[in-house]
C-alpha cells in the first residue's frame, strides 16, 4: 500500500466545476468581480447621497414645523395676519403658532441665513427647543436684536453667544445679537430664531404672516380636518400634512435622483456585459473540461447550474466589494462635491451617511443578478455543447455568439417603438428607460445579422494576411459578434450621453442669449423675497448716465395646486406681438380681446396640464384671478414652473410696483464697468444688489451646468474601459479557438507580428462596425433622453445638437484602441506553444 | 437466454449538411458482460461516432442501442447521462483529465458523481492507484506526469465506479509504442479484473490485436475482422 496519504477534499464537483477553474484564471475572476463592483459601488453610491440629501432636507422640513399635524402655508410673500385669528379659533386645533420665514444675507460673508419668527409662547407647544432656550418666562427672545442659532448656523457663520453680527434683509440692515445656541440636534441645518413680532418689524414684513403650524386636539380626524381649513384658506395659501411638506421638498430634486440612479445603473448593465465576455470567454476555454463531466455524467442541468454557481460568486463578491467601495465614493464624494454632487439642489444642507443591511441589500442582489444574467447564454451554450466533439483532439473550440436572433432584435426595436410614447410613470419616464434598454439590447441581437451583411461585401485585395482576416471574419460572423457587441453598447451608450449633454449645453446656450438681451442686469441680493428694488430706486437706475432703457422685473412664489411645488411668478414687460423674440416660445395661441395673457413654461404646462388658450386661474393678493395661456415657453432657470405676466397687468391687479431683477440697455459708446460702478454709487449704501453681464451670467450658469453634469463623462470611461474589455476577452477567445490555424501560419513563415497585424485588422474591423452600430443606436437612444426621458424628468425641450467632430474623433480611437486590443489579446493568448497546437491536428 | 450488455440493431448516422455523409450504416452488435473488443477501421469511416452514439452522447438516425435492455432512444439527455455516470467508463485519447485537480481527485470524480461516500472513494482511489501503478501519485497533479502515466490515471478513472462497460477511443494515439504496448495490457487487466466489458476503438491493428475479438467498421457495418 502506499504511503502518500489521499487528499479527497469534500465538495469535489464544485471544486472539478467551479473552484478550480476560477483558481486557474484569477485575472478572469478579478475582471468580473471589478465589473460588477464598480457598477454596485457607483448605483449604491449614488442612492446614499440621494438618500443622505432627501433625509436632511426633510429631517430639516419636519424640524420647522415641530410637532405640528398641519402647516398652513402661504406664498414667500406670505399672507395677511389676519388669518390667524380664524386658525386659532377652529374648535379641533389645541395649538397654534405663526412664523414668518425670511432668508437673510450675512453681511460681510457670502452666507445666507433663514431666519424664523415666532410668537414663543404659542409655540412652546410645538416647538418646545425653543421654548426651553428662551427661557422659563419666553422674554429672553423678546429683546428686539436678539436671536437664537443654530449649532450649525453658528458654526457656518463662526459666531457664539453674546456676539452681534449685521444681517440685509431687502433694503435694510440690522445688527442682531446671539442670544443662545440651540441644541446641536435641534435644527440641523443652519437656521435662526426671533421673536416674531421683532422679525415682523425689521423685516418689514408687519401684519404677515407665512405659516401658522397647527397642533390638533387629541381624537381629531386630521384628513376632514385639513379639507375643512383649506376651505376658510384665500387662494395660494394651502394646508399640508407634514408628510406633503417632505414630498415637496423631495420631489423638487426627484427627477434628478432617478436619472443619476439610472445613469449609475449604466455602469451596472456595462459589467453584466463583461460578465458575458468573460464567461464566454471561460467556456472556450474549458470546453474539453466541461465536455468531460458531461460524459462522465454530470447532466446538462447541473453543469448549467454550475456555470451559474460560478457567475454568482462572484456576483456576490464583486457586490460584496462594491457596497464597501460605494460607502467610500459616497462618503468622499459627500465631502467633496456635497449631497447634490454640485448640482444646486440642496444648498445649505449638512447630510450625513448612513446605511442598513435592508438597504445595502437590494444593491447587492442587483450586482449578484447582474452576474448571473451575463453568465446566462454563455453558460447554457457550454452546457448544450455537444460533448463528444469537444472531446476529439484537434476539435476546434468556438466562443459562444451573444444571440443569432435577428428576429429578437427587431422585437426589442418594436417593443421600443411601442414604449417611448407612453407617459411617465408617478413623473418618472420609465417606459423610455424601457426604451433604451430595448434599443441597445436589440442591436446587440441585430449585430451578427449586420456583420454577415457587411462580411460578405468587404473588397478582395491580394494580401495573405488580410484574405486570412477576412475569410476568418466571412467564415464565422458570429463569433466576431462579441466584439461588435462590446463596441456597440460602450460607444452606444457613450455616443448617446455626449449628444444628450452637448444638445442640453447648446440648448441651454442659446436660451442663455436669448432670456439675456439686455447689456447689463441688475438684481437684488441673495436674501430672497425680502429683497426688493423699490419704485424710487428703479427711477435712479433709470435714470443712470449710460443707460438707455431699463426695464424692471418682479418674481415671487405662488401655488396653483396644493399637491404641487410653488411656482415663480414674474412679472415682466411683455408686448404679445413680440413674446417669440422676448421668449423661447415653443407654442402660442391668440387671446381673446378682453383677457388677460401669461405666457407658462414647459414645466408649469406639464406639471398643470396647461396648453395654449386654456383658462387658468392665479393666485395675487389672496384672490384667484383669470388668464389666458398665450403661450408656453422654455425655461431651464426653475424646474417647478414659471408664469409670466406683463409687468403693467400685474401692477394694476396687486398694486405690488418693486421688482426684483432689472435689465438694462446702455448707451452707445457706454462701457458696462463705468455703468456699473455709476450704479453702486446713486443706490442707497448697503443695499445688496447683484450687477452682472450677461457674459458673466453665461459663465456661471454652464460652469454649474458642466460640474451637474460631470459625472456623464465617468460614465462615458467605464463604458470605453468595458467596451475594451469586452474586445480584449473576446478576441482571446478566439485566439484560443484558433490556435491550430495560427500555428499553421507560422509554420508557413508568418512572423508573430504580421500574426499579430492579422488579428489588429480583424479587431479594426469589427470595432469599425460595433462603432457604426454604436453610432446609430447610440443616436436613437439619444432622441429617448432627450425627448422622452429630459422631457418627462425635468420638462425641458432640448434642441438636437450632434457633435460629430468629438464623436468621429472618439469613433476612431475606439476602432484604433479594438485593433490594439485584438493585437495584444492575440499576442497573449497565443503565449509559446501556439507552435505546438498544430501537432494536435496531426 | 441471457441479456446482452449491448445490442446494436441496424444502426445508421449521417452527418447533415451541404455535403451530407453517412457514416454509419445498418451496424449491429452484440456484447455481453466481460467481453472486450476492438472495432478497427480506416480514418472517418465512424468508429469515435458508434462509441458516441453507444455512449449516449449522440442519437442514430435509425436503429436502436439497447444497454442492458433499455434503449436509448428513447431516453433524454438526462436520463442517458445519468445512465453513463453509473455504467460506462471512458478512456479518451487526449486523457482528458482535469488540471486542476490532483490525481487521486481525478479518479475519484465518477465516484463524487455517483454519491459514493468518501471513505469508501478512498479506498477505492488507493486500490486503483496501486493497480495502475501509481501509487505514489496521488497527491500530483496532471501536469506533473508522463503521457503514459496519464493514460494510466484515465483508466484507473473509468474504472473507478465499477462500470459495466468502458469505451476507449484510441487510447494509445498518443502514446510511443513501447508506453501504448503497457498502456493496452493494463486496459485490459483492469477492464477483467472488474468483469467488465470493452470496447476499444483503434485504427492501430497492434491495439486491436490486444482484444478478445477485432471488428471491422466499413462504409457498409461491422463485419468480423483479423484478431
Amino acid at each position: 500500500m502506499s504511503a502518500v496519504p489521499l487528499s479527497l477534499p469534500r465538495g469535489l464537483l464544485a471544486r472539478a466545476a467551479v473552484l478550480g477553474p476560477l483558481a486557474q484564471a484569477p485575472g478572469r475572476a478579478a475582471l468580473s468581480i471589478i465589473a460588477i463592483a464598480l457598477g454596485v459601488a457607483l448605483g449604491l453610491a449614488v442612492h446614499l447621497i440621494n438618500r443622505a440629501a432627501v433625509s436632511e432636507v426633510s429631517a430639516a422640513a419636519r424640524s420647522l414645523s415641530g410637532h405640528a399635524d398641519l402647516v398652513v402655508q402661504g406664498p414667500a410673500d406670505g399672507f395677511s395676519e389676519a388669518l390667524y385669528p380664524t386658525l386659532a379659533r377652529v374648535p379641533e386645533v389645541a395649538a397654534a403658532s405663526p412664523v414668518i420665514e425670511a432668508e437673510a444675507r450675512v453681511v460681510g460673508t457670502r452666507e445666507t441665513l433663514p431666519i424664523l419668527g415666532l410668537d414663543v409662547f404659542r409655540a412652546a407647544a410645538l416647538h418646545p427647543v425653543i421654548a426651553a432656550a428662551a427661557g422659563p418666562r419666553g422674554d429672553a427672545l423678546f429683546a428686539e436684536d436678539g436671536i437664537l442659532l443654530s449649532a450649525s448656523a453658528a458654526r457656518a457663520l463662526h459666531l457664539k453667544a453674546g456676539d452681534t453680527f449685521t444681517v440685509q434683509a431687502g433694503l435694510t440692515r440690522m445688527e442682531l445679537r446671539v442670544l443662545d445656541l440651540l441644541p446641536a440636534g435641534a435644527y440641523r441645518q443652519r437656521l435662526g430664531i426671533m421673536d416674531i413680532a421683532a422679525a415682523q418689524w425689521k423685516l418689514g414684513r408687519l401684519g404677515h404672516l407665512q405659516r401658522v403650524d397647527l397642533r390638533l386636539q387629541p381624537g381629531a380626524e386630521r384628513e376632514q380636518l385639513r379639507a375643512r381649513i383649506q376651505a376658510l384658506l384665500p387662494a395660494g395659501v394651502q394646508a399640508l400634512t407634514p408628510e406633503d411638506q417632505d414630498a415637496q421638498a423631495a420631489s423638487l430634486s426627484r427627477a434628478y435622483r432617478v436619472n443619476l440612479t439610472a445613469l449609475s445603473l449604466v455602469a451596472l448593465f456595462t459589467g453584466g456585459f463583461l460578465v458575458f465576455a468573460t464567461q464566454a470567454l471561460a467556456a472556450v476555454r474549458r470546453r474539453r473540461q466541461i465536455a468531460l463531466l458531461r460524459a462522465l455524467g454530470v447532466t446538462r442541468r447541473l453543469q448549467f447550474l454550475y456555470a451559474l454557481t460560478e457567475a454568482g460568486t462572484l456576483g456576490m463578491v464583486g457586490a460584496g466589494a462594491g457596497i464597501a467601495l460605494g460607502i467610500a465614493v459616497a462618503a468622499v464624494a459627500l465631502k467633496t462635491f456635497g449631497a447634490d454632487l454640485g448640482a444646486g439642489y440642496f444648498p445649505g444642507v449638512e447630510p450625513e451617511l448612513a446605511l442598513t443591511p435592508w438597504e445595502a441589500l437590494p444593491f447587492f442582489l442587483a450586482g449578484v443578478v447582474t452576474a448571473l444574467a451575463g453568465a446566462l447564454v454563455p453558460a447554457w451554450a457550454a452546457a448544450s455543447a455537444p460533448p463528444a466533439q469537444a472531446l476529439k483532439a484537434g476539435d476546434e473550440e468556438r466562443p459562444a455568439s451573444p444571440s443569432r436572433g435577428w428576429r429578437t432584435g427587431l422585437i426589442l426595436w418594436i417593443l421600443a417603438a411601442l414604449a417611448i410614447p407612453l407617459p411617465a410613470v408617478n413623473g418618472l419616464p420609465l417606459f423610455g428607460y424601457a426604451a433604451i434598454a430595448c434599443i441597445l439590447l436589440g442591436a446587440v441581437f441585430v449585430a451578427p445579422f449586420a456583420a454577415r451583411t457587411l462580411f460578405a461585401r468587404l473588397p478582395v485585395i491580394p494580401h495573405a494576411g488580410y484574405q486570412v482576416a477576412t475569410a476568418q471574419l466571412r467564415g464565422t460572423p458570429a463569433q466576431g459578434s462579441l466584439s461588435i457587441a462590446a463596441v456597440l453598447v460602450s460607444f452606444g451608450l457613450m455616443t448617446s450621453m455626449a449628444i444628450m449633454v452637448v444638445s442640453f449645453r447648446a440648448s441651454l446656450d442659446t436660451w442663455l442669449e436669448k432670456v439675456l438681451p439686455a447689456d447689463l442686469y441688475l438684481r437684488t441680493g441673495q436674501s430672497g423675497d425680502t429683497a426688493f428694488i423699490p419704485p424710487e430706486a428703479q427711477r435712479l437706475i433709470a435714470a443712470t448716465p449710460g443707460i438707455a432703457r431699463a426695464e424692471f422685473g418682479r418674481g415671487r412664489e405662488i401655488f396653483l395646486a396644493p399637491d404641487k411645488p410653488a411656482l415663480a411668478l414674474i412679472a415682466r414687460p411683455m408686448n404679445p406681438e413680440r413674446a417669440q423674440k422676448g421668449l423661447a416660445l415653443q407654442s402660442a395661441a391668440p387671446v381673446p380681446a378682453g383677457r388677460t395673457p401669461v405666457w407658462v413654461s414647459e414645466a408649469a404646462a406639464d406639471l398643470h396640464g396647461l396648453k395654449p388658450g386654456d383658462e387658468v386661474a392665479i393666485p395675487l393678493e389672496g384672490a384667484a384671478r383669470p388668464f389666458t395661456v398665450a403661450g408656453i415657453w422654455r425655461d431651464y432657470a426653475r424646474q417647478t414652473g414659471a408664469v409670466l405676466i406683463d409687468r403693467d397687468a400685474y401692477v394694476q391687479l396687486t398694486g405690488d410696483g418693486r421688482a426684483n431683477v432689472a435689465s438694462l440697455w446702455l448707451s452707445p459708446g457706454a462701457a458696462i464697468g463705468e455703468v456699473s460702478a455709476a450704479l453702486r454709487a446713486r443706490l442707497p449704501a448697503g443695499t445688496d444688489y447683484e450687477i452682472a453681464s450677461p457674459a458673466e451670467i453665461r459663465a456661471v450658469s454652464m460652469r454649474i451646468f458642466d460640474r451637474t453634469f460631470a459625472i456623464t463623462h465617468l460614465l462615458e470611461a467605464v463604458a470605453i474601459v468595458i467596451g475594451l474589455f469586452g474586445i480584449s476577452a473576446s478576441f482571446s477567445a478566439q485566439v484560443l479557438a484558433r490556435r491550430g490555424e495560427f500555428g499553421m501560419l507560422r509554420h508557413l513563415g508568418m512572423t508573430p507580428g504580421q500574426v499579430g497585424g492579422m488579428l489588429a485588422l480583424e479587431g479594426g474591423i469589427l470595432g469599425a462596425l460595433g462603432v457604426a452600430m454604436g453610432l446609430a443606436a447610440g443616436f436613437v437612444v439619444s432622441l429617448v433622453l432627450i425627448h422622452v426621458v429630459n422631457r418627462q424628468s425635468f420638462h425641458w425641450s432640448l434642441d438636437l445638437h450632434l457633435p460629430w467632430g468629438l464623436l468621429l474623433a472618439l469613433g476612431l480611437a475606439l476602432v484604433c484602441a479594438s485593433a490594439f486590443t485584438a493585437a495584444l489579446s492575440g499576442r497573449r493568448a497565443m503565449g509559446p506553444d501556439v507552435l505546438r497546437a498544430v501537432r494536435e491536428d496531426w | 437466454m441471457e441479456t446482452p450488455l449491448l445490442s446494436l440493431r441496424g444502426v445508421s448516422k449521417t452527418y447533415a449538411g451541404p455535403r451530407a455523409r453517412r457514416v454509419l450504416k445498418d451496424v449491429h452488435l452484440a456484447l455481453r458482460a466481460g467481453d472486450y473488443i476492438a472495432i478497427s477501421g480506416e480514418s472517418g469511416v465512424g468508429k469515435s461516432t458508434l462509441l458516441n452514439l453507444i455512449a449516449g452522447l449522440d442519437k442514430p438516425d435509425s436503429g436502436e442501442i439497447l444497454f442492458e435492455g433499455k434503449d436509448l432512444g428513447a431516453m433524454n439527455d438526462a436520463a442517458r447521462t445519468e445512465l453513463r455516470r453509473a455504467r460506462m467508463g471512458f478512456v479518451f485519447q487526449a486523457f482528458h483529465l482535469l488540471p486542476h485537480l490532483t490525481v487521486a481527485q481525478n479518479i475519484a470524480l465518477p465516484l463524487t458523481l455517483n454519491r459514493i461516500n468518501s471513505d469508501a472513494a478512498a479506498a477505492r482511489v488507493r486500490a486503483l492507484l496501486e493497480g495502475v501503478a501509481l501509487g505514489d501519485a496521488a497527491n500530483a497533479y496532471p501536469a506533473e506526469l508522463s503521457g503514459g502515466e496519464l493514460q494510466r490515471v484515465a483508466i484507473a478513472r473509468a474504472l473507478a465506479h465499477r462500470p459495466a462497460l468502458v469505451l476507449a477511443d484510441e487510447p494509445t494515439g498518443n502514446l510511443d509504442p513501447e508506453t501504448a504496448a503497457q498502456v493496452l495490457a493494463l486496459l485490459k487487466a483492469q477492464v477483467r479484473g472488474d468483469h467488465a466489458a470493452g470496447i476499444l476503438v483503434t485504427h492501430s491493428p497492434v491495439a486491436a490485436a490486444s482484444a478478445d475479438r477485432v471488428y471491422l467498421l466499413t462504409p457498409e457495418g461491422l463485419v468480423p475482422g483479423n484478431p
